[in-house]
């Protein structure tokens, strides 16, 4: 059960990656930078909630609501102030203001909430399932987060497919400028992709900090490089890269820990990147990015 | 009134003088050709047009209205639309999202009723309508540029180098397009290397050396003009 148990977790814990690294992912897609300050975002989504529960008194479920409206702002503010202005700027320059704003974000966080850890209450008030006699026991926060992230998934699938602002996304993409000649507003749109993917760090947060419940100023930093990594690992710019790099990272992580032991699961979900990198350079499902000539 | 008028024209790419003063005018109804040499300005004056580039000076008119500050995805809701250089279709994307992406400032019952008409223009598109762009031949990889083009409704097309990469036989299917398209009444500003092509389908023609107009007039004089044949027609 040991085995089953692990997998179970591991998925779970990498359905959370999944879900933040379709944010960096759809994020570099169209503004072709790192967001290093996604992560970040992931921290404030956890403030709000637990400002909405414990001190407001409200209900989980709108305590993740207010978490997922107050990250959508937040990631078009940040957009519109600190990356519109470096349209078209040397990749390197973004980079640093995105760690910039990440600083930034933490910061502002440790001076509004303190550096004392916060102990976040589950937004899942549901008791844990037990099957096979007790033998594997599976909380409510883990199910609840990988039926999020299918729910996620599905529906940006949905969008990119069929919706036109979806499309118009790829159509941005792939050449801003044949985009405009179609008539999309390309500034709007790489808006809206921040909109998003903030609202997802958000959700990705509250889920995060439901199953691992310390809640401090440096919470996203960790979460967000992994799920950088499963970006990465998946094929940069990938949707579906980003699920399937999201969960294998998790599970490698997990069974990391459990077999190896804890200090060791970082140093191999990193080699993993590594190795794979080595042999797919695009990463599992991107694409091979051929040098104009 | 001309439908556009472009006057004294300036556009740089940081401190080089792509277009130097260019002024010329397109009619309603007409088909006018800008040729020119390679880097004469031709592309650069077309993507000024569609708002892609900011000129440093001179004027752009559309129907009465200047252009000069209309964002590029402001432009197909004016009636203008640029199939550009290299076609710049969306690889990733079906040969029937590329269309829907042409109509994207159009309701969706506008979109289906214009793609019919794409369709019926380019059966080969309909055929093709599932498949990513990117793995089209070049000949219809033009027809989608120039069917996406349309998905808009443009009263001004501009097309930029229609003909390029492309054997004989498709060069000449998609200028007996471009007339007909104008018979139907879209004007048409037309940019192309194949002077003698350009030339025997168009009204008027402008000619560009080196970010210049030196030449200009009625295109059938131009394509019997003995510097027009020697710089540009191959003897
Ligand atoms: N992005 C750019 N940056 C700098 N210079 C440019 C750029 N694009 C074009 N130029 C320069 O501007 C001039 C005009 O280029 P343009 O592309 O308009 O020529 P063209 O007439 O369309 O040529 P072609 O027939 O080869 O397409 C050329 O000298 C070219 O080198
Ligand atoms: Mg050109």
């Amino acid at each position: 059960m040991g085995f089953l148990t692990n997998l179970i977790n591991g998925i779970s814990l990498g359905s959370v990656y999944a879900i933040i690294a379709l944010g960096y992912t759809m994020v570099y897609g169209i503004a072709k930078m790192l967001n290093f300050a996604h992560g970040d975002v992931i921290m404030v989504g956890g403030y709000l909630c637990f400002i909405s529960m414990t001190n407001l008194g409200l209900p989980p479920l709108v305590g993740v609501l207010l978490a997922v409206v107050g990250c959508t702002c937040l990631g078009i503010v940040v957009e519109r102030l600190a990356y519109k202005p470096l349209r078209g700027a040397p990749s390197l320059a973004v980079l640093i203001t995105a760690i910039g704003v990440s600083y930034f974000l933490q910061n502002s966080a440790l001076l509004i909430w303190g550096a004392n850890p916060k102990a976040f209450t589950s937004v899942i008030p549901l008791p844990s399932v037990s099957l096979f006699d007790g033998q594997l026991v599976i909380s409510s926060v883990t199910i609840a987060t990988v039926l999020v992230a299918i729910a996620v998934m599905v529906g940006l699938t949905l969008f990119t497919s069929r919706t036109k602002m979806g499309k118009a996304m790829r159509a941005c993409s792939e050449d801003k400028g044949a985009a405009q000649l179609m008539g999309i507003n390309v500034n709007s749109t790489i808006s809206m992709v921040f909109a998003i993917g903030s609202g997802l760090a958000a959700i990705a947060g509250v889920l995060l900090c439901s199953a691992y419940p310390t809640l401090m100023p440096t919470t996203g930093s960790m979460p967000g490089i992994k799920a950088f990594t499963a970006a990465v690992l998946g094929g940069i710019g990938s949707i579906p890269g980003a699920a399937l790099g999201g969960v294998l990272l998790g599970i490698i992580e997990i069974f990391a820990k459990a077999y190896l032991g804890t200090q060791f699961a970082d140093a191999i979900v990193f080699a993993v990147l590594i190795v794979v990198l080595l042999i797919r350079p695009a990463g599992l499902l991107g694409k091979e990015i051929h040098e104009k000539v | 009134m001309s439908m556009l008028k472009i006057t004294d024209l300036n556009v740089y790419y940081g401190s080089i003088h792509a277009v130097k003063g260019i002024s010329f005018e397109v009619e309603e109804g007409e088909i006018v050709t800008l040729i020119g040499a390679n880097g004469a300005g031709k592309s650069t004056t077309l993507n000024t047009v569609a708002g892609l580039l900011k000129p440093r000076s001179g004027n752009i008119e559309f129907e009465g209205q200047s252009l000069v500050g209309v964002p590029a995805h402001k432009m197909v809701s004016r009636g203008i639309a640029l199939c550009p250089e290299g076609r710049r279709i969306f690889q990733d994307m079906t040969v029937r999202e590329n269309l829907e992406m042409g109509a994207f400032t159009r309701s969706d019952s506008e979109s289906l009723e214009t793609r019919k008409r794409v369709y019926e223009r380019f059966p080969r598109l309909k055929e093709r309508r599932t498949q990513a762009g990117g793995t089209l031949s070049g000949g219809e990889q033009q027809m989608l540029a120039m069917g996406r083009a349309l998905m808009s409704k443009p009263k001004l097309i501009m097309l930029d180098e229609p003909s390029m990469g492309l054997a004989p036989i498709l060069v000449q299917e998609i200028f007996d397009i471009i007339k007909e398209l104008n018979a139907q009444g879209t004007t048409i500003l037309l940019v192309e290397q194949n002077a003698s092509m350009a030339l025997s389908i168009a009204h008027r023609a402008y000619v560009l050396e080196t970010g210049r107009v030196s030449m200009s007039g009625d295109a059938n004089d131009l394509l019997h003009d003995k510097r027009v044949q020697q710089a540009y027609l191959g003897g």
